[in-house]
């Protein structure tokens, strides 16, 4: 049985709310760049960027600093049957 | 267990399975298959996981474990009969010719959920067939619950299944942002299991012939029958219901193309789908396993053909512009970068073509792919580079303002179909 | 003497209230905008406007409590929720007692945005845009220091400030990235 410590913490981006602002990316540089419209690229190329356990504080104010609330932080834990409300703030 | 010693029950269907019955009414219906077990609740995942039947929407996920992942009270399922892909109609002909195949389906699919809404999402045109279909049922107290049917509207994205579950909610058929999948919180917070119409019909004839039945014929690693679009040929386009695994060769065949080295390329799987050449349909079988070396799908099971005097890159570009126009134009990337990519292709199918061009191509496409609620630009950056891929000659042509389709095409008849209106 | 330093308190914590609105109505344009401000990122554009926002919400209910306690004032507790209803200059009084009203409702909203969504929070914070206006009307009606030249310097800066704030709002040019993106649904 994992444990909360071992299943990775993802970020998720709303897509619909997002409108590129970059507070995001100012926040999670080495996770997040910019993509020609301003909007958050994951460097990573993944849909959900892992956020490292050193950036999780950044992350965090990043999900609650959003002006648009199109950032969650979700982990495997909260995801599985049974959650209704994945991806409230950590 | 004993059975009804009154009739003998019809033999299950061979080949033509889906449109074994003499007509669309439920009278004939109930002829060709007899009648529909009632299987417990928890025998039909089982079922399903023997079978091996895979969803028949375009993403074939396994139909047992999807409908295992919904579980859970005042469970919701959607029977979803949306096609919006412009290349395919193998929906409406399923809902039009055997719609009670589909309502079986969906009954079967509901006592397994134990779901206490049911409901059947079908293009506005379809309406009155499943309106008429359910009638007949009601008159004959065939169904537990009352179907309610939801229209669908036309485009491109009204299908997806986040669209779907929205528009059954009431709100616009877009697709919404998801962190659970709808089996765990769909329709109003429920756990919703939305299937493709032919899925469901598949459903109703394995509940009533068994998973064995369902195996003997079809690829083994993914079983049964599944119904093709077939379109660009010299034939009209038609609907075939046929094995998995099926030679292309044999599809293109049906087509009215006698070789298919001669045509300059098959889309596999739609809009959403690849592009492979002409060359690679020999020896190629419409299976995921028959496909994955071409970097291709069955998907929904489209196959366009792309005669010799047509421009690949031309083709993509008109499609490219259709895919732009049917974003939901939710999402920032998808938004401004799908039409972005259409211009670009135009550049590549119709103008003048440079390193410069090709590199911002693949810069775009990498820009959509995977950036959206849903995988609408996916999708898009899949048939691009596909496209790419299949028609890499092509680009080597035009970068010297040369045409291999305008070369091929036949005695000035119609001339290259190089300029095509677009318009669609 | 205490009536004296409630008194001047009480008009002071009005004045500082009214000055960091004006702080926290700019920043709030400039988080909109999606620009760094000066030498400020873009997150801390948006943090300081959060800061500004909660210490002149503050600074507004000490502002209200020392009036309370303040004899000479004449405040009744129901002229804190219900505008319009005071002794002393009544519709001033009432637009100070607004400007309660919709910071109360704004701020709740914007501490409970996660749980709201973004559409409510959005929708009430356009109030906003109300407050400063409603803020610096009851300042120089009510306000015991409005004839003061001080006073006026100080609210002509925050006028300033604010039309400044309006006038890059309207600009086409205002958000980042406005000439390469394609409008959207929303």
């Amino acid at each position: 049985m994992r444990t909360a410590s071992t299943s990775p913490t993802r970020l998720h981006i709303d897509w619909t709310r997002c409108h590129g602002r970059g507070l995001c990316t100012e926040l999670l540089p080495r996770l997040l760049g910019r993509d020609v419209w301003g909007y958050p690229i994951a460097r990573d190329g993944s849909r959900e960027p892992a956020v490292p356990s050193s950036a999780l504080s950044e992350a965090r104010t990043a999900v609650d600093l959003c002006p648009r609330l199109a950032l969650s932080l979700i982990t495997d834990v909260n995801r599985g049957p049974g959650n209704r409300k994945a991806g409230t703030s950590l | 267990m004993t059975t009804s010693r009154r009739r003998r029950p019809p033999e299950p269907p061979t080949t033509e399975r889906l449109f074994a019955a003499q007509g669309a009414g439920l009278v004939e219906h109930q002829q060709r298959f007899g009648p529909l077990p009632e299987l417990a609740g928890t025998a039909l995942v089982p079922l399903l996981d023997r079978s091996g039947l895979t969803g028949r929407g375009g993403a074939g996920f396994p139909a047992g474990r999807k409908i295992a992942a919904v579980t859970g009270r005042r469970a919701v399922v959607i029977g979803n009969g949306a096609e919006g892909e412009p290349l395919s109609r193998k929906d409406a002909e399923l809902l039009s010719r055997a719609p009670h195949l589909v309502l079986d389906g969906l009954k079967v699919a509901a006592a397994a959920v134990s779901a206490d809404k049911v409901v059947m999402y079908v293009p506005s045109r379809t309406v009155s067939t499943i309106r008429t279909a359910l009638s007949e049922r009601r008159s004959a107290k065939v169904d537990r619950h009352p179907v309610t049917v939801v229209a669908a509207p036309d485009g491109f994205v009204a299908g997806e299944e986040s669209a779907v579950v929205r528009r059954v909610e009431g709100g616009p058929a877009l697709p919404r942002d998801r962190t659970v999948p709808s089996s765990t919180s769909g329709v109003r917070g429920r756990p919703t299991l939305v299937n493709n119409v032919e899925t469901l019909a598949h459903i109703a004839l394995i509940a009533r012939y068994g998973s064995r039945w369902f195996r003997s014929l079809g690829d083994p690693s993914e079983p049964g029958t599944m119904l093709v679009t077939l379109t660009g040929g010299p034939t009209t386009p038609s609907v075939l219901e046929v094995p998995t695994g099926t030679r292309l060769t044999d599809l293109v065949g049906h087509l009215g193309v006698a070789d298919p080295r001669a045509l300059r390329a098959v889309l596999l799987g739609g809009y959403h789908g690849s592009w492979i050449s002409g060359a690679m349909v020999t020896g190629a079988r419409l299976s995921r396993a028959g496909l994955a070396h071409l970097g291709a799908s069955p998907g929904a099971g489209i196959i366009h053909a792309l005669p010799a005097d047509q421009c690949g890159l031309a083709r993509t570009a008109d499609v490219l512009g259709y895919l732009a126009g049917e974003s939901a134009r939710q999402c920032g990337p998808c938004r401004n970068g799908l039409p972005q990519l259409a211009r670009l292709f135009e550049d590549l199918g119709y103008h003048r073509v440079d390193d410069r061009l090709v590199d911002e191509v693949c810069r775009m496409i990498d820009l959509i792919d995977g950036r959206g609620s849903c995988r609408h630009p996916d999708g898009t950056a899949r048939l691009a580079r596909s496209a790419l891929d299949a028609f890499a000659s092509d680009i080597t042509h035009h970068r010297h303002r040369r045409c291999e389709a305008a070369l091929t095409s036949v005695h000035g008849a119609g001339g290259p179909r190089h300029r095509t209106s677009g318009s669609r | 003497m205490i009536d004296q330093a409630l008194w001047a308190l009480g008009r002071g914590t009005g004045i500082t209230a009214l000055a960091f609105m004006t702080v926290a109505l700019f920043l709030g344009i400039a988080t909109r905008s999606g620009r760094p401000l000066l030498m400020l990122p873009r997150f801390a554009v948006a943090d300081v406007h959060r800061f500004a926002s909660l210490a002149g919400t503050l600074l507004v209910v000490l502002h209200m409590a020392l009036l309370f306690f303040d004899p000479y004032a004449q405040l009744r507790l129901v002229d804190f929720i219900v505008p319009f209803l005071g002794a002393y200059r009544p519709l001033w009084l009432g637009l100070g007692t607004l400007v309660f009203d919709l910071l109360a409702v704004v701020m709740v909203t914007s501490l409970l945005r996660h749980r709201l969504g973004v559409r409510v929070f959005r929708a009430v914070h356009w109030a906003t845009y109300a407050l400063w206006p409603a803020a610096m009307a009851h300042a120089l009606g009510n306000g015991t220091d409005a004839g003061h030249a001080w006073f006026l310097l100080f609210a002509g800066c925050c006028a300033v400030t604010v039309c400044g704030a309006l006038v890059w709002r309207l600009h086409a040019n205002y958000t980042e990235y406005a000439g390469t993106r394609t409008p959207g649904r929303q």
